[in-house]
């Protein structure tokens, strides 16, 4: 089946309206210049304002998954946000476990 | 009954779903890609590991602090955000069926995608001329490796998003080309999050510590 040529205009169909675009960017520039914002004036003391950033972030994912990625919706069971969980969860596992292993004394005597 | 209909037609003529999910054959290809994403962001999450191992490793060289231009990467930031929000555009453009709307929101996407790639091509360029080379420290080493790693995520995705136009132009709005460009979105969106990440870890972080 050919569905190459096959135009699909002109059919009769929903309109998906810009809202949920422009709520996602307005967001993600809210998100944004918090971040600026606490960083330069340092508004908090170092080990809060790295957490407080951090979470920025992880919202900005939220943010980009869902406005933007229309991760919620799909075709069938949601089997890439299995995925996705995974590989969040993998790629955090790593990043912070290798900043926590590498903080034990007898390794940043040994590597510093 | 839908399982039926793609036994008896090979696919579910199902209009109520968004255009790229309306055929099988392409929603399976956007559930594959999903999983490719997932398996970049360990890629990139290794890279974050080595950056913050060796984030104070500096030889004697510059630091993150006496490194970081604040309003160079801000600038990067906003681009790169809003080149997010222009390519949901287009894929927005595309579920409405409105093909040059789709074509105008990819040029704008990538146009300010290249201006992403020109600040930090020049951020480097400056960081090389104050003598903070890949090899001189293994900081640096780790910096380059993970932002450079992402601007060439970067480019590769100027390049899909330019050949995703043209056989837009050229084939109009289909099913595949629905999908293509939904994918080459993903993408995109993901790179954004990849910066976000970039700049809170490595640039703010080093700003303030």
């Amino acid at each position: 089946m050919n569905v190459e040529s096959e135009k699909v205009d002109g059919g009769i169909h929903p309109k998906h309206s810009a809202k949920k675009y422009i709520v996602g960017y307005l967001s993600s520039l809210v998100l944004t210049a918090l971040a600026y914002t606490f960083a330069l004036k340092r508004s908090f003391t170092l080990g809060p304002l790295l957490i407080v950033l951090m979470v920025l972030a992880g919202l900005q994912i939220v943010v980009q998954l869902y406005f933007f990625m229309h991760a919620t919706e799909g075709d069938g069971p949601p089997f890439h946000l299995g995925a996705l969980v995974l590989g969040l969860f993998f790629t955090f596992a790593v990043a912070l476990m290798s900043v926590w292993i590498m903080g034990f004394p007898a390794f940043s005597a040994r590597v510093s | 009954m839908a399982f039926i209909e793609y036994a008896l037609h090979g696919r579910v003529a199902n209009e109520e779903k968004p255009l790229e999910y309306q055929d099988p054959e392409q929603s399976i290809k956007i559930l594959g890609f999903w999983i490719f994403l997932a398996t970049d962001m360990l890629l990139f999450g290794c890279l974050f590991a080595t950056y913050l191992v060796l984030r104070t490793h500096t030889d004697g060289g510059l630091t993150a602090k006496q490194l970081f231009d604040v309003p160079g990467f801000a600038t990067e930031t906003f681009l790169l955000l809003t080149s997010s929000f222009t390519g949901g555009l287009a894929t927005l453009a595309m579920r409405n069926r409105n093909k040059s709307a789709v074509l105008a929101w990819i040029a704008v996407t990538v146009l300010l995608g290249l201006g992403f790639l020109g600040f930090e091509v020049s951020e480097f360029a400056a960081n090389v001329a104050r003598g903070a080379t890949m090899q001189r420290s293994a900081f640096l080493s780790a910096f380059y490796t993970l932002v450079g790693t992402h601007g060439l995520h970067v480019s590769i995705g100027i390049g899909w998003m330019i050949v995703t136009w043209i056989q837009i132009a050229r084939k109009g709005i289909t099913r595949v080309t629905a999908r293509k460009l939904f994918v080459v979105n993903l993408y995109w969106h993901f790179l954004d999050v990849v910066w976000v990440f970039i700049f809170t870890v490595v640039y703010l972080s080093g700003v303030v510590m």
